[in-house]
């Protein structure tokens, strides 16, 4: 595909993005991609800038504008992480993330089903899109009818791994069977929804009131490829204090530099009402609409080719 | 050193005292979890090949290689001889080490050696090179066979195929990365 062409899918796609949320009653905001505190994530490097960091995701703002109390918001913006550069990796990608006040991840799970169908219908005019309602993947037809497949993580590592969910933790094996031996599985026919994460692997998410043992978290993947992320917001800010102290000291072992701990965030918290939100990556989505297997090819510019 | 960040394809590394050579590379990082970098690579003294994953603390011993050129000297049952034009110092690599490099060594061809320490390893050949066409059927004018290609052996004993023009005595450029005719090369 020539660059023109891509920046008109990619103009029509982020339009039709846009005209969704617009249109569910959601404000757009833009928050400073440039903080002077970050949330502590052991697993996420951040960019130093000066003496503060380009965000990694907009979470932390737009919690901030939640506790001011709006309900309804989103943001499209660039994220910025240190390393991640592969296929399905790029170290500057564009983000979505939404947040609805009064919900909980089973809410926006169907929402997600929404947009997603009202998105591929505008966009029935892609390469890889068939009829507006399904899309074709490496000869593999990916249908979008609602609703779509939900599998609970505990399920899925017996299911294609044959190994229960706390064993691999207690190995340290739970990302690498993740990878290597569910996510090629998970949504071939649907998009599918792998939901209850355990607890600790969900800084920011609630813990299953039922079941403190997961997390009121979900991923949606669609032809093997993460696409969002999505929970139950943690809103107690001791429990996420306590979260972070641990996050923290992670991130000390490691010998990086650990910035001031987000006390302004926190105070939010105690503000907050019962939320849920989800991060989506627009780049990696882009790329299936156009079925396309590599990051790097959809963004607007490639910058391994910039200097040659 | 290297640590996992540095791993992409054609890097070299070190792992137990061997060299290796990354062959294929995949990034992954599932939900905000801990970055994987699978790799697949071939042991470069063996041939074998083998997939790991690894992590983002695990590092990697840089393998000490040079490559140095060096001349054919001429080979004897299955061990190849080399000299280095500088020092004028000899070694030699065993068959199954200069591999299908033997399609294209003729003595005095100046190769690079590959040196794993102090131990040849590996050699790369020039990108083309000339060779002599020693058995070539002859063109026959008005061949109605509508083949436009015909066999012929160069004097390694490789075979391949070229233009019917070619004769018995020839040079012609061969591509040693595909193995195919380029040219044909007056003298």
């Amino acid at each position: 595909m020539d660059r023109l062409s891509l920046l008109a899918f990619r103009s029509s796609f982020f339009g039709a993005v846009r005209s969704f949320f617009l249109g569910a009653g959601y404000l757009e905001v833009d928050t400073p991609l440039r903080l002077p505190a970050l949330i502590p994530e052991a697993e996420i490097l951040p960019f130093a800038s000066e003496s503060w960091w380009l965000q990694t995701s907009p979470e932390l703002c737009m919690k901030h504008l939640l506790a001011q109390g709006a309900s309804q918001l989103f943001q499209i913006c660039h994220c910025f992480r240190k390393g991640e550069q592969g296929r399905f990796h790029q170290p500057e990608f564009s983000m979505l993330e939404w947040y609805h006040v009064h919900w909980n991840y089973q809410h926006l799970m169907k929402e997600v089903e929404e947009f997603l169908a009202a998105l591929l219908h505008a966009c029935a005019h892609f390469p890889a899109v068939q009829d507006g309602n399904a899309l074709i993947l490496q000869d593999r037809k990916i249908s979008f009818a609602r609703p779509f497949l939900r599998i609970t993580v505990k399920e899925a590592f017996e299911q294609y791994a044959g190994m229960p969910v706390h064993l691999a933790l207690q190995k340290d094996l739970f990302e690498e069977i993740l990878v290597t031996e569910i996510e090629p599985h998970l949504g071939w026919e649907l998009p599918v929804f792998l939901f209850d994460y355990p607890a600790e692997l969900a800084s920011l998410a609630r813990k299953r009131p039922d079941n403190p043992q997961v997390a009121e978290r979900f991923e949606l993947y669609i032809g093997g490829v993460e696409i969002a992320n999505g929970f139950s917001e943690l809103i107690d800010p001791e429990e996420q204090r306590n979260r972070f102290v641990h996050e923290r000291e992670k991130i000390e072992q490691q010998g990086r530099r650990v910035g001031p701990m987000p006390e302004r965030f926190l105070e939010d918290l105690a503000q907050l009402k019962e939320t849920a939100g989800i991060a989506l990556g627009l780049d990696r989505l882009l790329m299936l609409f156009l079925g396309c297997m590599n990051m790097s090819d959809v963004q607007a510019i490639q910058l391994e080719n910039f200097t040659k | 050193m290297f640590s996992a960040s540095d791993l992409r394809k054609g890097l070299k590394i070190q792992i137990d005292g061997e060299p290796y050579i990354i062959t294929d590379f995949e990034f992954s990082k599932p939900g905000k979890g801990q970055a994987l970098y699978r790799t697949k690579m071939r042991n470069m003294i063996t041939g074998n090949q083998f997939t790991q994953t690894y992590r983002s603390n695990d590092k990697f011993e840089k393998p000490d290689l040079e490559e140095r050129t060096m001349q054919f000297l001429y080979s004897q049952d299955d061990e190849f001889h080399f000299m280095d034009t500088s020092s004028y110092e000899q070694i030699f690599l065993t068959r199954d080490q200069v591999g299908d490099n033997t399609h294209f060594l003729v003595d005095n061809m100046e190769v690079q050696v590959l040196f794993f320490g102090e131990r040849p390893i590996d050699i790369s050949l020039p990108i083309f090179v000339n060779l002599t066409v020693t058995q070539a059927d002859p063109w026959v004018r008005g061949d109605t066979s509508g083949t436009d290609t015909k066999p012929v052996t160069v004097e390694t004993g490789y075979q391949l195929q070229v233009p019917p023009f070619v004769e018995e005595g020839d040079k012609i450029q061969i591509d040693t990365r595909t193995g195919e005719y380029m040219t044909r090369v007056k003298e």
